[in-house]
This record gives C-alpha cells, sequence and structure tokens, in this order.
C-alpha cells in the first residue's frame, strides 16, 4: 500500500510540474509597473486632498490625514458601486488593492452582492466577509506593537 | 450477471437504444457574443434577465430551457417520467426549484460541470432498462451565481490569473426517448474520481484532465474503439490548457486525439473576449451539446461522437481546509442511425 502512495505521489508531482510548465507566467514585469504607477497615483491623489485640507481648510495635520482617508475610502466606494473598480484593479492588481481604497472595495463589493439576502444577514453579515481578517489580524498587530512600546521602549 | 456491461467501466445500450429527440439551450449575453452564438435558442439581454436575483434569473433559464424541449417534442410534463437534473450552487437549488416548477418525478444529481453526461447516462439506462419512455436532462450554470459562491464578490477588483476561466451563463438539456426521430445513445462510460493533487482553483483545467484522459481511455479499452471510430471526440470544460494536457496524457497511452478533438470550454467565447483559459460550468458542455453539436449531427456533418463532460469535484471549505481537487469525467457515445 505504502509504496502505492508513493509511486502515485511521485504521478503527482511529474503532473504537476509538467501542468505548470505550459502554461504562461502572469506577467510579472508589467504587472509591478501598472501596480507601482496606479498605486502612486492613488497615493497622490491622497496627498492632494491633504494638501488642499491643509491650505484652504485650515486643518492640522490629524484632521487632514483623516480627511484624506474619508475621501479615498468614500472615492473608492462610488467607483465600486459603479462597477469601475474592478476594472482598475484587473489591471492594477496590488496597486489598487493594498491602499485604503482598496480596502473600501473589499468591504462594499460583497455588500452590493448580498443585498438580496437581507439586510441583516445579507449585507450585515456578508460585509466584512473578506475585510474582516484584515481588522482581526491589523487590530491584533496594533495591540502587539502598543504594547511592546509601552513596556520596552516608552 | 449483467449483459449490457462491456470492460471494466462503459455500459452498451442495446435493447432499446434511447434516442435525443429534442434539444434546447439559452445562454446569457456574453455568450450570445461569442463565436456559437447562431446556434443557441435564447440569449439574454443581461445577467438579471428582470429577476430579483441572479439563481433566480438562472432557475428561469432552467425552467423555460425545459419547456422549450417539451415543446419541440410536442410533449406536456406530465408525458415525461424523469427528470434528471442538476447544477453547481449549494443544495443543486437550481434544479430542484426547477423540478418544483415542472412537476416531473425528479432525481438532483451533483457532478459538478460533468452534470450533463452524467444526467444523460443515468436517463439512457432508465430507457434501455425498459423503466421509462421519456426522460429529460437538464444542467444550468450562471457565472454571477457561480462567482459569489466559489470566488469573490463581481465588483471586487482582483486580478486573474491566465489560466483561470470563466463560468458559463446559460441552461441546456435534451429529452431522451424509447422511440422517435434522433442520434441515438449508444454507450455510457462512468469515470472515477481521480485527482492528481493539483490544489489551484483557479487552473480547474489542469486539475480535471486526469480525469478525462482515464475516462477517454477506459471507454476505449472497454469498447475496443479508438479515436478513428469517431468523427468528434469532445471534453467539457478543460480549457486552453486542460486541452493540451489531455492531448499529451492520452498520447503516452496510445491515442492521438489531436486532429479530432475540441473542448467546448475552447469553443465557446472568442480570444477578444478576455476570459483567460475559456469556459467553464455545468452550462458548458450542456449547450455546446444541445446547441452547437446535436445541430451539426442533424446536418449530417458529424455521425458519431464521444462526449465527456468533466467535473472538479471540490467545495470552499475542503480547498481553504488545503484538500486538492478530486475530478471526474462521465463519456457518453452519440450515434446517428439510418
Amino acid at each position: 500500500m505504502e509504496s502505492l502512495d508513493v509511486k502515485q505521489k511521485k504521478i503527482n508531482e511529474d503532473y504537476q510540474k509538467y501542468a505548470n510548465s505550459i502554461t504562461p507566467r502572469s506577467n510579472i514585469i508589467t504587472n509591478c509597473i501598472m501596480a507601482f504607477l496606479v498605486g502612486g497615483l492613488i497615493c497622490t491623489i491622497g496627498q492632494v486632498i491633504s494638501n488642499i485640507a491643509k491650505n484652504y481648510y485650515n486643518m492640522n495635520t490629524e484632521e487632514a490625514s483623516a480627511t484624506t482617508s474619508i475621501s479615498l475610502i468614500l472615492i473608492a466606494a462610488i467607483l465600486t458601486g459603479l462597477g469601475l473598480y474592478e476594472k482598475i484593479g484587473k489591471r492594477a492588481g496590488a496597486g489598487s488593492v493594498v491602499p485604503i481604497t482598496g480596502f473600501s472595495n473589499s468591504i462594499v463589493s460583497p455588500a452590493m452582492e448580498h443585498k438580496r439576502e437581507g439586510y441583516v444577514m445579507g449585507i450585515g453579515a456578508k460585509m466584512f466577509s473578506i475585510a474582516g481578517p484584515v481588522l482581526v489580524y491589523g487590530v491584533s498587530a496594533s495591540v502587539i506593537v502598543g504594547l511592546i512600546n509601552y513596556f520596552f521602549i516608552k | 450477471m449483467a449483459q449490457n456491461r462491456i470492460g471494466g467501466q462503459t455500459i452498451v445500450f442495446t435493447k432499446n437504444p434511447p434516442k435525443i429527440t429534442s434539444r434546447a439551450s439559452i445562454v446569457g449575453k456574453k455568450e450570445g457574443e461569442g463565436p456559437l452564438a447562431e446556434y443557441f435558442d435564447k440569449i439574454l439581454e443581461d445577467d438579471l434577465w428582470g429577476e430579483k436575483s441572479w439563481e433566480k434569473a438562472e432557475r428561469r433559464m432552467f425552467i423555460e430551457t425545459a419547456q422549450m424541449i417539451l415543446k419541440r417534442a410536442q410533449k406536456e410534463p406530465s408525458d415525461i417520467n424523469y427528470l434528471f437534473a442538476g447544477d453547481l450552487l449549494d443544495q443543486i437549488i437550481t434544479a430542484t426549484f426547477g423540478a418544483r416548477s415542472l412537476g416531473i418525478p425528479y432525481y438532483g444529481l451533483y457532478g459538478a460541470c460533468s452534470s450533463m453526461t452524467q444526467t444523460i447516462s443515468l436517463g439512457a439506462a432508465m430507457i434501455d432498462g425498459g423503466y421509462a419512455d421519456h426522460v429529460l436532462c437538464i444542467t444550468s450554470s450562471h457565472f454571477c451565481t457561480a462567482e459569489r459562491q466559489f470566488r469573490f464578490p463581481l465588483e471586487m477588483g482582483v486580478q486573474r490569473p491566465p489560466t483561470a476561466q470563466w463560468t458559463v451563463t446559460g441552461a441546456g438539456g435534451v429529452l431522451l426517448s424509447s422511440s422517435g426521430e434522433g442520434p441515438c445513445i449508444t454507450h455510457a462510460t462512468t469515470g472515477k474520481v481521480i485527482d492528481f493533487g493539483i490544489k489551484d482553483a483557479n487552473y480547474m483545467g489542469a486539475a480535471m484532465t486526469p480525469a478525462a484522459a482515464d475516462t477517454l481511455k477506459a471507454h476505449f479499452e472497454d469498447t475496443g474503439r479508438g479515436p478513428q471510430d469517431y468523427d468528434l471526440i469532445v471534453t467539457g470544460d478543460l480549457a486552453k490548457y486542460g486541452r493540451q494536457l489531455t492531448i499529451d496524457l492520452l498520447k503516452k497511452e496510445g491515442y492521438d486525439i489531436e486532429d479530432r478533438y475540441i473542448d467546448c470550454g475552447c469553443e465557446i467565447y472568442s480570444e477578444e473576449q478576455d476570459v483567460h483559459a475559456g469556459a467553464s460550468g455545468c452550462a458548458c458542455s450542456a449547450v455546446v451539446l444541445a446547441g452547437y453539436l446535436l445541430k451539426k449531427m442533424e446536418d449530417g456533418e458529424l455521425n458519431r461522437i464521444l462526449i465527456a463532460s468533466t467535473g472538479a469535484l471540490h467545495s470552499t471549505i475542503s480547498s481553504q481546509q488545503g484538500d486538492s481537487i478530486p475530478s471526474i469525467a462521465h463519456a457518453i457515445a452519440i450515434e446517428k442511425k439510418g
């Protein structure tokens, strides 16, 4: 029995290697350039919003950064609702997933998708199905860093 | 002693070979923009089709396909002895709710994208065995319902790798009858669940290919036939890379099918439609069979074909727990007689 398993394992490994060898790779260089450009563009837009908030509305740095986050989240939510964010994401990849706009997209898209299962078990329960893990581990990590800072660095 | 079995996996329909007496197919908008558009009976204007949800739209495609098949055969639901049906959704709700509307005695089957030939295999056995005169076999899938169940929400901005496939929105089916006009089902080869350890749900073609190759090989061995005995050999939804792998795997076994082989997943969309590797879903082989292949048989361009729908039998839970993708393929031989 054991030798049979070993034999099958060998067949599986050879097959997987072969199956992967005939497929084209995702184009890493193009993807990186697109991610760099789009990610950079989103951050530049954020910087513009921040500068406007500071220079024209006399906000301090903290108020300006909150305004920037809220504005970017709103823009991404509207683009998601219009079905445009997925088109950007298709080309930009990580460039539009990593910034806060990607976070907004990951909350709005399941909310839209599950609207038909009702406001509680649909939107309510499914809204954080993708962003939830990010929140859990993001908050956990910040608690740990905070504790380290409090006890050891001060 | 089972008299109608040959070899390890194949049954022959000899006493009363079932005939395909009616057929119908409905597809979504994107499929209606592809190269096979002219062969489909109805093309939806959008994915919702005026319904409140995608699930309800899929259900309506299923029911209207059934009604079209019956209308073409001039039959009422009460004339039909059995409905064999399946789809991709949890608890096969499309087939079940469809059966509720049709009121035909029903067996719901889950074979993922292998459902079309799975339902036909069992329906044909019912007729040849003398247990039924008319059996309806229908399967459906919908891009939006499958996507939300197996992958990400539609509006989520994620990139799909080159090996990803696009679930066909559509429903297709056939009516099998003990008498009447139409091509016959002559053989059915039941597949085994095969798993070569592929885990990537974005590369289903590779996961399903060993199952397809295994079933086709079993069919050739059991029947003593070879690729040269068929005008066309068809697989379900292996798509671009799976198709190549199938040719290579069978070549290793000594069967060269390349010159007479198509995969339904490569036929539905054109290159410009940007679906990456090709099509998938229960409806993939269903609409190609009911729309395109049977039309070609009617027109006399094809006389004997072998079609194996292929299914990936994983669930989101088994994938999340790190299991690989077990797969299956069932083959049926269809022949135009007289």
